[in-house]
């Protein structure tokens, strides 16, 4: 009789520390001890608390270890599933801020307080590899529920009224989407799932389709029924092997049980789901380009209109939708339109998924209802910068978002303000920027990553966004003028004006709105020849403080290029710049603070 | 799978398996499960309660503790209800527990025999 839950986390971010041999492990010592017949270890999908991973979740007892190493997987065993004695110290634990108190309570813990799961409402709590676990937590009850007792019409006006919103990017109403391929003339129409995630950063989409990889294949059935659609593509990057091997095991439970295929639920309605590899290319997160992709053809995007709604894969209405998308479309068909639409702001309905990441505390995935500050998001759930370091800025919307800085932090995120703000919801990327980081080295980072994904089509992205590289390289290596800065922000207008699809068209969106925002950075760069954060090597000089200096050589050591000279406990150190490699070493070496970085 | 009713059968089938991490049960058992309660037989009886719990479907999670304290009277079994009042068996065995389940989880009525206050009255 199973007695213990042991679940752990076997996402991506917590396979790569081991969690799979934290898995065999566990499974070899609870047999070891005899407990095999209690204790049932599974394996889910991600809690969001990435930074602390591997995490493993042990029921009833609500305990939640961090850090878990397989070293510690003997002592789990023996003390905790044996004995009944918690291991304290790899425990999750916060520190109330009022009575200095460690909580264990995994509620009352910030990183989740604050959280409102609805499409990562399974992840972590079922093994996604049973369909019956999906099943339990009310998982095809939608399908069935719209197979049984509402027209397709019905359906769309649930989605329409609940004013969910894409979550690839756009932020376009899925109800409107889906009644523009309804209203198409009956015949071969598709679905299909974008699960191109290509945003620096962002991971929400693999962590839905490995850790609740049926929802997303029961929203297609339902996206199908409700725009008369009997085939469905998943369109997913082959990077992400895990979300692959189980969307295939699941799709092979479902079809088992009658949940997709021929005559689901005995209503006439069939339903098949495909699966299509990418190889990975930013751009094929682009509808059109995505839809030649799957045909087999270069992944290229193409005007609009026609819209894949009118004439998508193939030529025949297509409906496109996102990971997140879909994942909140079995639960408002559950519980209803006016549940979901209670949730948020007025224009953002429903929740939204951000991957927290660059100088956070707690890196990893958090789910949030719109409107939540970003002040919030970044210090209570997030905890702040780490090291006492000074909050500078965060990116949002990746490559074709923006940043928001400090007086921004107390803004209501959802898609209008974000926009307002001169960035984007983008699918989620949220990158937190500190005192250390180098705004045009932001930027720069940013364009290499457009350079390398442009598609080559048309001009405007191909050749402006490499200029736009050469040029922040410029002001980077102390080559920039006044007139550089001047050309960037032209050349990036039209670049945004005359690019074929949404990625050319934004790309130098990190570029104007580092611009606006940090000029005074840019200034330091082309003027002063300086870097303000101390990142761009070519403007830095170090040099040893002769008054400070204790003549110890620790600093002569651990110079890799031999830049530095003296004699112990004689003269003070002297740096030759023409051999200095600008690496830091002297200074982090140095033990009285005498190397300074200018 | 032909209806939705056939999806609530297997639905309500595997709920029962999963419930067990959802954590809202009106009550909580813990089996004391140190060597003094291990050497003193709480195995069966733990396993005794997990196995009534299951069968009978109550409200309840069965968790074990370490050493409670009063070694002489193990195996003892704390059940809190959802105030976190708390009740203390001593000296459970598997035939106790049966019994304990039966009154205690399923009529909400504390089995006044086998609790530590009784065992002090009758001293």
């Amino acid at each position: 009789m199973e007695r213990v839950h042991v679940l752990v986390c076997a996402g991506t971010g917590c396979t790569s520390s081991q969690s799979d041999v934290i898995v065999e492990k566990l499974n070899s010592y609870v047999r070891q001890f005899d407990l095999d017949e209690e204790v049932k270890v599974i394996k889910t999908g991600c809690f969001g608390l990435c930074q602390k991973g591997p995490i493993i979740a042990i029921h009833p007892d609500k305990v939640f270890y961090c850090h878990v190493t397989p070293a510690d997987v003997e002592e789990i065993v023996v003390e905790h599933l044996y004995k009944g004695r918690p291991v304290k110290r790899l425990e999750l634990t916060d520190i109330d801020e009022e009575t200095k108190e460690k909580i264990f309570d995994i509620d009352q813990i910030r990183f989740y307080a604050k959280q409102m799961r609805i499409a990562l409402r399974n992840c972590g709590v079922i093994n996604p590899e049973d369909i019956t676990e999906y099943i339990a937590q009310d998982g095809y009850h939608a399908l069935g529920k719209v197979l049984e007792s509402m027209t397709p019409q019905q359906v769309i006006d649930i989605i329409k009224a609940s004013g969910l919103r894409g979550r690839g990017g756009g932020g376009f109403p899925t109800g409107v989407k889906w009644q523009f391929a309804a209203n198409q003339p009956k015949g071969q129409k598709y679905i299909i799932c974008n699960a191109d995630e290509g945003d620096p950063g962002a991971f929400m989409d693999r962590s839905i389709l490995e850790g609740d990889p049926h929802s997303i294949i029961e929203a297609m059935a339902i996206a199908g029924y409700a725009i008369g659609a009997n085939h469905g593509y998943v369109y997913i990057r082959a990077e992400y092997p895990i979300a692959v091997e189980r969307l295939n095991i699941a799709l092979d439970q479902a079809k088992e049980y009658g949940l997709i295929g021929k005559n689901i639920f005995e209503s006439g309605f069939d339903f098949d789901v495909e699966i299509r590899l990418g190889a990975g290319a930013f751009v094929c997160g682009e509808e059109t380009a995505l839809i030649a992709s799957i045909e087999g053809k270069r992944g290229m995007p193409m005007p609009k209109p026609p819209f894949p709604a009118v004439s998508g894969v193939w030529g025949k209405p297509t409906i496109i939708n996102n990971v997140e998308t879909l994942a909140n479309v079995p639960i408002i068909i559950n519980k209803g339109s006016d549940w979901f639409a209670s949730i948020g702001t007025e224009r953002s309905k429903g929740t939204k998924v951000f991957a927290l990441g660059g100088k956070i505390a707690n890196t990893g995935l958090v789910e949030i209802p719109m409107g939540t500050t970003l002040r919030e998001v970044i210090y209570e759930i997030g905890g702040g910068c780490p090291d006492n370091k000074n909050f500078k800025a965060v990116q949002t919307g990746g490559p074709s978002g923006g940043c928001l800085t400090e007086e921004n932090l107390d803004t209501p995120i959802d898609f209008d303000n974000l926009v307002e703000l001169g960035s984007m919801m983008g699918s989620g990327g949220m990158i937190v920027l500190d005192e250390d980081n180098c705004m045009v080295d932001v930027a720069r980072f940013y364009m290499e990553f457009i350079v390398e994904e442009s598609c080559g089509k048309c001009s405007p992205c191909r050749i402006g966004t490499k200029r736009l590289l050469e040029m922040l390289a410029d002001v980077c290596e102390g080559r920039g003028t006044l007139h550089t800065l001047h050309e960037l922000e032209e050349l990036s207008y039209k670049i945004g004006q005359t690019s074929l699809c949404g990625l050319g068209q934004t790309a130098p969106n990190p570029v104007l709105s580092t611009l606006r925002l940090f000029r005074d950075e840019y200034l330091a760069h082309v003027v002063k020849k300086k870097c303000p954060a101390g990142v761009c090597k070519s403007l830095l000089t170090y040099s040893i403080l002769a008054d400070k200096c204790r003549k110890c050589s620790l600093c002569a050591k651990a110079c890799p290029t031999g830049a530095i000279s003296g004699i112990p406990g004689q003269t003070p150190y002297v740096i030759d710049p023409n051999k200095c490699i600008k690496c830091g070493a002297c200074m982090t070496a140095c033990r009285f603070s005498a190397v300074v970085r200018s | 799978m032909k209806s939705l009713s056939d999806l609530q059968k297997i639905r309500d089938e595997a709920k029962k398996r999963v419930s067990m991490r959802e954590g809202n049960q009106n009550y909580r058992v813990v089996v004391g499960m140190a060597t003094c309660g291990i050497a003193a037989g709480a195995r069966p009886v733990l396993n005794a309660f997990v196995e009534e719990v299951a069968k009978n479907n109550y409200s309840a999670s069965v968790t074990q503790t370490g050493c409670i304290g009063m070694c002489t009277l193990e195996p003892i079994v704390e059940i809190f209800d959802l105030e976190g009042k708390k009740t203390t068996y001593v000296l459970v065995d598997p035939r106790k527990a049966i019994e304990i389940c039966e009154e205690h989880l399923g009529k909400g009525k504390v089995k006044n025999e086998y609790s530590v206050a009784s065992l002090e009255a009758k001293r």
